[in-house]
């Protein structure tokens, strides 16, 4: 194997711990947002306030920031290790904080699309006698999903790139790996790094652009 | 006995009284048309009586049975609501057909759902087939595959008529069905509105429509700042009005439509 074979794998192989966190965050946060989304809305004052107010301090401060807290809080506040140690340790922690900012994000899409179908479909479906979970499940989600199809693949096309943000607590992604060809000198594997997460995007935006077109015929 | 009566009801949206002491009833298989200007309070009636809209005072009656006592509201459950709903069907405005689901499944959806609540085994074919036949009622049975947006909007108001039908309500409302529609598409609405008066559907009509009212309710009430002014037959009402405010509001119409 040449050099630049090597090299190339071992990118591969540190883009891997990106696509993970990727994967594991929008497996978790899309449900969880939408979750957050149900308490933003709530009739109850208390809790939508309480809501509101963790989405606007995790949308308010920066995603590194959490990132810090959440894998040096518990240390410092002797709270013991809920992380673990090692490596492991420190993936865990920036896949909670990825969760809980990226979920507070998408909350907010949801309830704007959730808050921009038409009242008049909630109605028919109550006066059709359907229960509130066959609404939302028949009647209003796809009509939401295909409303934020365009805000939420922004929001996850921003989340392959944020994933570079884990290491500042040292976990080795694509771009840390890079840097250490870096040291020794070589340039090009820097550069070539912007090629995977192009490579990765370019993959994301075709497979939104599949699911707008297959759901083109729902005209809201 | 009538199969529907409304006792006294009571309606405020914060200091705005929309609906100040309604009380009437219907007979099974009668049609009953309410009109009156913009603001008067028809559609929060409708609306009240499909429970859309809860009133702050007042009884509602089906087949001489209380289904609301406004006394007992704070503790009607989302479940008793929802059957008690089942007597009543209603055809919106804007129609609010379902954009995602086919012109067949739209007429089908809620009452497969709901077949699925009950215990045995669902008859999916048979709710199919009833459901075509409501499309054939409406002459639509061609465009069973077709998606909303596919349809005009006196097609689409003809599959909502279909679609509250399905459920087969004891009563059926109607809030200005055909107010959305351009003027060359009402026609056909009316003339299916028409024909179940004709089969006797219990109906309760709300509309501007003054020719059709006249033509085809047994009885009117004329409402006005959230009262009926004026309830009679339809030759009654519209022929000789009692009240002055009656004669305006028809007079207005006189032109065009009567």
């Amino acid at each position: 194997m040449t050099e630049i074979q090597s090299i190339l794998l071992r990118l591969w192989d540190s883009f891997g711990l990106n696509i993970r966190l990727f994967g594991l965050t929008l497996v978790c946060a899309l449900p969880l947002g939408l979750g957050i989304a149900f308490l933003s809305m709530s009739r109850v004052k208390v809790i939508a306030w309480c809501s509101k107010t963790l989405v606007w301090v995790i949308r308010g401060t920066p995603l590194m920031l959490q990132v810090l807290i959440i894998f040096f809080a518990p240390g410092l506040l002797n709270l013991g290790a809920p992380w673990g140690s090692g490596a492991s340790a420190r993936f865990a922690a920036a896949t909670v904080a990825f969760i809980i900012n990226y979920a507070c994000y998408f909350s907010e899409i949801f309830r704007g699309g959730i808050l921009g179908v038409p009242i008049g479909q909630q109605e028919a479906g109550e006066v059709l006698g359907m229960t509130r979970a066959q609404i939302f499940y028949r009647v209003t989600l796809l009509q939401v999903i295909k409303r934020i199809l365009p805000a939420m693949s922004n929001e996850v096309i921003t989340l392959v790139k944020d994933t570079s943000l884990a290491r500042i607590i040292s976990i080795k992604e694509i771009i840390m790996m890079a840097q250490e060809y870096t040291a020794k000198g070589l340039i090009w594997p820097l550069f070539s790094t912007g090629l995977f997460f192009l490579a990765f995007v370019g993959l994301l935006t075709l497979l939104f652009n599949y699911l707008e077109r297959k759901l083109d015929y729902i005209k809201v | 006995m009538p199969i529907l009566e409304v006792r006294d009801l009571h309606k405020s949206f914060g200091r705005n009284k929309v609906l100040d002491g309604i009380s009437f009833s219907l007979d099974q298989g009668a049609t009953l048309a309410v009109i009156g200007s913009s603001g008067s309070g028809k559609t929060t009636l409708l609306r009240c009586l499909n429970f859309l809209e809860q009133p702050d005072h007042g009884n509602i009656l089906v087949n001489g049975q209380t289904i609301f006592d406004a006394k007992d509201a704070p503790m009607l459950t989302e479940h008793s609501k929802r059957q008690k709903r089942f007597h009543f069907g209603l055809v919106f405005q804007s129609f609010n057909l379902f954009p995602q689901y086919t012109v067949l499944k739209n007429i089908t959806l809620a009452v497969e759902l709901l077949a699925k609540g009950q215990a045995g085994k669902p008859d999916f074919t048979g709710i199919e087939t009833q459901a075509r036949d409501l499309l054939t009622q409406m002459g639509l049975i061609d465009k069973e595959a077709f998606y909303p947006y596919q349809l005009s909007g006196g097609q689409q108001q003809r599959v909502a008529i279909a679609r509250a039908l399905a459920l087969k309500p004891e009563i059926l409302c109607f809030d200005e069905p055909t107010s959305a529609l351009d003027p060359e598409l009402t026609g056909e609405v009316l003339k299916v509105v028409r024909e179940l008066a004709q089969k006797k559907t219990t109906m309760v009509i709300v509309t501007h429509e003054m020719a059709f009212a006249r033509d085809v309710a047994d009885h009117v009430l004329y409402m006005d700042e959230g009262r009926i002014i004026e309830e009679g037959s339809s030759e009654q009402v519209f022929s000789q009005p009692a009240h002055e405010r009656t004669k305006q509001f028809l007079s207005r119409f006189s032109g065009g439509s009567a």
